[in-house]
């Protein structure tokens, strides 16, 4: 987020998501929205393809198509060219970019965008008043805007419209991503990621290169990793022969699971490590038990850039090791020792080589946490990104086309399959499914039918259905609902044994993150 | 910035301070059952009454304002009195199984009758023919029983006013008044995310986690402050400890030990923490053995995996060796798994679920 | 020798109440004329010389209680009182009845006089009839332009006893349960809609046009100097001429019942009377010769309130008939705060012991001792008063009880 979550609740007099269901996924951030629309009377726009919680309260609500992000946003941003509620302040002192993209904005009329999106004209029109008129409007936006094979596109075009009203570098705006687990903010920081190494500092930059080689006393590989995606299709194709998983379950949460399954049966070393015995361990050549949060210590960074202290309250579980230790076990028997006594040491150390954290020790990270950047031991952190100017200096303006999804919906498959998450379960459930009351409470997996595609169908409430895509099939209870439009059907991907991905598409990456089509895939729903 | 005298002492408050602030700052203290400093005023359990000089009534502190020269006597005979009677009051349709109540020990009623010496109520009419209030309600996460309810209806403002959640209200009137649904209806069927926030500002044991229940009242458990697990909120919890187990999950209203939830919750992190006791737990190394996996000792499993990786490498490369790190474990753990890649192996082959 | 003195109701059945004409024709809407033409701050000072005091209950002045009224506050509401709950009461039908126009006559004026464009009346649920008429009246005032730019909307309650305490009412009004908010903030200040809200009783607001056309010394030189004017009594129970009358208000109460009432029924002999409504206290005989206004009412431990006059004849059991008043607050209890939610229904269970037969003197050392909390500490009128009716029949009539245990 460039901007941190309690300005939702203060300072944002007008909140847009798109492609957020924050209530379920991050509920504590929808309560805060709620009050701030209720008892501030904040504007709220909310647009998603299925009528979610929030929809509800909203004073535009657009229910759009799946994957036609990019043409309602720069349908919006049309209504806000053409009547004049852009910020020119702004863009003339802090972006560039401008002109290129306006260009291509022009043709997206909100009656226009209406035939791509099928929202109404009139409710882009509204929607993009009430965001520009505002005098701090806030986007956020989770896995909907992310989860296409136009992903960065989608962003892009998010940011493009905080750019164009100025709704950047102040309290109550913003473009926030709403992260969707507990530390994906901290692996990003510390450069679990193929091309850069901790804060963001590239591997394929030679000075940072030789600051690291000097750090970790080692030379290190010029060359960009594979990304997660990638490296299962290198699995597939026996070019990758070993993979270490930590914490991670792709056997439910990647794309085209019969995929994955042959490509982990490909290798030659699968290492697993983990609190439980997940579909992933099943197919490892060696397990390594892990510990949960409440066995260890470190700290972890939240949506919002905020650092905060995670404390161990319980020793680990059985003949558990941290999953620290174990790492340093590993890469001492790889001839690499790393010695380290406890988390704090690890911080410590990181610190040095990681610019956004170098402000930050234990004892400054207690009660409230740091934002990074946090570049000294006197700076407070950073709650709000960009005040006075950008990382590259300007703010960039995107021209950004509408592209289709990557798989439309046709003759043998007639509806567009989304997936997300649900209120009561976590990602691949490996801890909620185990949480005996989530799970009772929640026990199986649904799929959303409008009822009048059940009635076509001729299926009810309740009734177990097949859903089928290209990749696969799963049998799932239906569940009649009008919060999905009639070419719409939405399923959970927490349950392993009617698992969404076994549907889902792997082909159609976005071509930049490598993100997988989570949201849009063409699907039928057969009657059993 | 006005001036009043409290149980024989001046002190000087801003204006639009209330008694209740007011008499707190000057040493006294004032017991509360609805007042809830985060919540909407409800003035009702007329606990904190106290004596201003010249009024005919009592008032009640947290909803009246300090003026210029009062005379404020906090425990007065007539002040005693009332709060003795409001508690005998309260007994008289509360359930007393305090010896078995998960609020046993955090319980203001408890508190308050211990303060005041009332042992028993004068009222002892109706209730003891039977439960009026208790409602079974079929859900796995908050039980609800209201024959032990106070009626401060923190729980309805809670459920409004931080979640948002407008579930509850106020049912009947007088003494048949209860807390409920809309057409009193099970949790499950109304508005209701159990959040479990109204368990959170319940002052006694009305509202209680049954995820927790019988795990260990809250005297028996030490706190520990942490990150939740789930989502990327970051909301603060702690985690009730017992035995060197977890028991429960609570929460911390303080901005400075909460600065993102302030103690609110959602029903993962209230509710979903004993996957951690789980029997399904790994609690030993596994090597794949003849097409089994099999237990095996950690230097056994790492030597293993350490031999296989140096195979790997000396024939393919370091580029033929790859890790998913993980967004749910620490960022130390994360460096390191990073730094292993890198400075061990030899690749850049590390990403984690970010895109997932 | 006591008589009537007929102001609110001097045209009663002579004039079609829903009808501006009719009421113009005897020299309606001359109030608000004057009132219109007079400087705001020199109207509220007009009304609080007449020494004008509320008619629901607190006797409040009233031009005090506008002149709390801010300003500055762009919205502001005027709110007509019509709750009417209290049992045996029934003169503010009649004023609707007899007398509609004065009513939105003197709401008018309240608004003119606090810069409000927008009334209510919120009238009980068991007035279906009234509402209608008071529609009725609102249409053709404004048809005939008698109010100009005020207008006024009718509101019904769900028979809640209750919402007749002002802040209740509002919360009504708004869509909410019917519970009393604390105090303060007044009405006067965060009222309806929180904006600043005038609450006055349909009597208070019926007494405006007259005070405005005659002048406030001729309404101060009516009835008792303290609480001038005067008041509608209805007479309900044990009494020979059960109906309403309109009385100066420095008329005493054995006038009211012997004289304009006929006294006690059938001969019999008079025992105690309640005045006020269902939460005031049991006067016996030996306090008839006080004066009905607000004041002297208060000297002996009563309240004028409402100017319900509940007569009870010899052969009444009181103990029977403070229990069945205990059951009603137990009922009508909305449950907010402690002391009355419990209380309310403490009382009635002892009360029923009691009158059962089964009591003891504890039992009445307990209801003294609950009845002294209630009135310390419950956080509105309802609570505060419903003890009374208990605590005046133990403090004149303990024999009664005594008799029973």
């Amino acid at each position: 987020m460039t901007n941190s979550i309690n300005e939702l609740e203060a300072d944002a007099k007008c909140v847009f998501l798109i492609g957020t269901n924050t209530t379920e996924n991050h509920p504590v951030i929808g309560y805060k929205i709620k009050q701030n629309v209720r008892k501030n009377g904040a504007k709220l726009v909310v647009a998603d393809p299925r009528r979610i919680e929030l929809a509800e309260m909203a004073d535009v609500y657009m229910k759009f198509k799946p994957g036609t992000d990019v043409a309602l946003i720069n349908a919006m941003m049309n209504v806000i060219i053409n009547e004049e509620l852009l910020d020119k302040e702004f863009i003339t002192n802090r972006t560039e970019g401008f002109e290129e993209m306006a260009a291509v904005i022009a043709q997206y009329t909100p009656e226009y965008a209406e035939e791509i999106t099928e929202v109404p004209a009139e409710d882009i029109r509204k929607a993009a008043r009430l965001y520009a008129e505002a005098d701090t409007a806030s986007i956020c936006y989770a896995m909907g805007i992310t989860q296409h094979s136009t992903g960065t596109d989608n962003v892009k075009s998010v940011c493009n419209l905080a750019l164009l009203t100025g709704n950047l570098g102040k309290p109550g705006t913003g473009v926030n991503p709403l992260r969707g687990q507990n530390n994906v903010q901290g692996a990003c920081d510390m450069g679990a990621l193929p091309v850069t190494y901790p804060a963001y500092q590239k591997v394929t930059d030679s000075a940072v290169r030789e600051k690291f080689e000097k750090a970790w006393g080692v030379s290190l590989s010029p060359n960009n990793g594979l990304t997660l995606t990638a490296a299962i299709n290198k699995a597939y194709s026996k070019e990758l022969k070993g993979l270490m998983v930590i914490g991670e379950n792709p056997m439910v949460s990647d794309p085209d699971l019969k995929h994955v399954e042959e490509a982990l049966d490909n290798l030659e070393l699968l290492m697993v490590q983990d609190i439980f015995f997940t579909e992933t361990a099943r197919k490892a050549d060696v397990v390594f038990p892990g510990v949960t949060f409440a066995e260890t210590d470190g700290t972890f960074t939240n949506t919002e850039r905020r650092v905060q202290r995670v404390r161990q309250a319980i020793s680990p579980r059985g003949g558990t090791l941290p999953d620290w230790q174990i790492l340093c076990e590993l890469s001492k028997r790889l001839g690499y020792p790393m010695n380290y006594s406890s988390p704090e040491e690890i911080f410590d150390e990181m610190k040095t080589v990681t610019p956004s954290y170098a402000g930050m020790t234990y004892t400054r990270l207690e009660g409230k946490g740091l934002h990074w950047p946090c570049p000294n031991e006197e700076h407070m952190g950073t709650p709000v990104l960009h005040k006075e100017k950008f990382n590259r200096g300007l703010g960039l303006f995107h021209a950004i086309e509408f592209k289709d999804p990557a798989e439309l919906p046709d003759e043998e498959y007639p509806l567009i399959l989304s997936t997300g998450r649900n209120l009561f379960h976590y990602h691949t459930g490996t801890m909620t499914r185990r949480s005996s009351a989530l799970n009772k409470h929640v026990p199986e997996n649904e799929v959303q039918i409008n009822p009048a595609t059940a009635e076509r169908l001729n299926i009810v409430n309740g009734e177990k259905v097949k859903v089928v895509t290209r990749r696969g099939n799963i049998e799932v209870k239906a569940k009649v609902t009008d919060i999905v439009n009639e070419n719409v059907i939405f399923t959970y991907f927490h349950f392993s044994e009617a698992a969404a991905n076994m549907l889902t598409n792997a082909d159609s990456l976005d071509p930049v993150a490598g993100i997988p089509e989570y949201k849009v895939c063409a699907a039928r729903v057969e009657k059993i | 910035m006005i001036s009043l005298t409290i149980d024989g002492r001046e002190i000087q408050v801003p204006r639009g301070t209330t008694l209740l602030t007011a008499c707190r700052q000057a040493g006294a203290d004032i017991p509360t059952l609805c007042y809830d400093p985060d919540l909407r005023l409800a003035g009702s359990c007329r606990m904190c009454v106290v004596e201003v000089k010249g009024r005919r009534n009592l008032v009640a502190g947290c909803v009246t304002p300090a003026e210029n020269n009062m005379v404020v006597e906090t425990e007065s005979p007539d002040v005693v009195e009332s709060r003795k009677i409001i508690l005998e009051l309260l007994l008289a349709r509360h359930k007393l199984t305090c010896h078995t109540c998960e609020s046993d020990g955090s319980c203001k009623l408890q508190d308050y009758c211990y303060r005041y010496g009332v042992t028993d109520s004068r009222f002892t009419g109706e209730f003891h023919d039977g439960p009026h209030f208790s409602k079974e309600d079929a859900n796995p996460f908050i039980k609800r029983d209201y024959d032990k309810c106070i009626m401060c209806t923190r729980c309805v403002r809670a459920c409004e006013e931080i979640t948002g959640a407008q579930a509850i209200n106020v049912m009947n009137r007088g003494h048949h008044a209860k807390i409920a649904t809309i057409f009193d209806g099970n949790l499950e069927d109304s508005p209701c995310v159990f959040c479990g926030q109204c368990i959170m500002v319940c002052p006694v044991g009305a509202l209680t986690s049954k995820v927790a229940a019988g795990k260990g009242k809250s005297y028996q458990t030490e706190k520990v402050l942490t990150t939740c697990t789930y989502c990327g909120t970051g909301c603060t919890l702690e985690l009730n400890v017992k035995d060197d187990k977890v028991v429960g999950v609570t929460s911390v209203r303080d901005e400075n030990w909460s600065p993102v939830n302030r103690g609110a919750l959602c029903v993962k992190g209230r509710f979903g923490w004993d996957f951690i006791n789980s029997s399904d737990r790994l609690t030993t190394p596994l090597i794949r053995e003849n097409g089994e996996l099999r237990p095996a000792s950690w230097d056994e499993a790492l030597d293993f995996t350490a031999a296989k990786i140096k195979e790997i490498k000396g024939e393919h490369g370091p580029d033929s060796l790859a890790m998913f790190s993980s967004a749910r474990v620490t960022n130390e753990e994360n460096y390191l798994a990073q730094k292993l890649m890198r400075a061990a192996i030899g690749t850049n082959n590390v990403d984690h679920c970010a895109r997932l | 020798m006591a008589e009537e003195l007929r102001v609110l109701l001097q045209y009663a059945d002579q004039i079609n109440p829903e009808s501006a004409d009719d009421y113009v024709k005897v020299g309606g809407y001359k109030g608000l004329e004057k009132a219109r033409s007079m400087d705001r701050k020199a109207l509220i000072d007009e009304v609080k010389k007449s020494g004008l005091r509320g008619r629901g209950g607190a006797g409040f002045n009233a031009g005090m209680k506008w002149s709390f009224v801010p300003q500055d506050a762009p919205i502001k509401y005027v709110v007509c009182n019509l709750d009417e709950g209290e049992p045996g009461t029934y003169k503010d039908r009649i004023i609707c009845e007899k007398n509609a126009q004065a009513l939105l006559e003197g709401m008018a004026i309240c608004g003119t006089a606090i810069s409000s464009k927008q009334g209510y009346i919120y009238c009980r649920g068991e007035y279906p009839f009234v509402v209608e008429l008071l529609k009725n009246a609102i249409k053709s005032a404004k048809a005939s332009g008698a109010l100009g730019d005020f207008d006024i909307e009718v509101r019904m309650g769900a028979g809640a006893y209750v919402c007749g305490e002002e802040t209740a009412l509002i919360e009504s009004i708004e869509g909410h349960r019917g519970e009393p908010r604390f105090k303060p903030p007044f009405p006067g200040v965060e009222g309806l809609w929180a904006a600043p809200t005038v609450v006055n009783n349909v009597e208070t607001f019926a007494c405006l046009p007259n005070i405005l056309a005659n002048g406030a010394e001729w309404f101060a030189g009516i009835g008792a100097t303290r609480y001038p004017g005067t008041k509608i009594v209805t007479l309900t129970g044990d009494i020979e001429n059960a109906t309403y009358f309109e009385v100066p208000t420095n008329v005493t109460l054995r006038d009211v019942i012997f004289t304009l009432g006929g006294g006690v029924k059938n001969g019999k002999k008079f025992k105690a009377v309640q005045v006020g409504g269902t939460s005031g206290a049991f006067i016996p005989e030996q306090n008839l010769d006080t004066q009905i206004d607000f004041d002297s009412m208060g000297s002996i431990g009563a309240a004028l309130g409402s100017g319900a006059v509940f007569v009870l004849d010899e052969t009444r059991d009181i103990v029977d008939v403070v229990t069945r008043i205990s059951k009603f607050f137990e009922h009508e209890s909305c449950g907010k705060c402690n002391p009355c939610r419990e209380g309310t229904f403490r009382l009635r269970e002892i009360m029923e012991k009691v009158n059962a037969g089964r009591g003891t003197t504890q039992d009445m050392d307990n209801l003294l001792l609950l009845s002294k909390v209630m009135q310390k500490a419950a956080l509105c009128g309802l609570g505060q008063a419903a003890p009374i009716p208990i605590e005046s029949t133990i403090k004149h009539f303990r024999y009664e009880y005594l008799r029973k245990i």
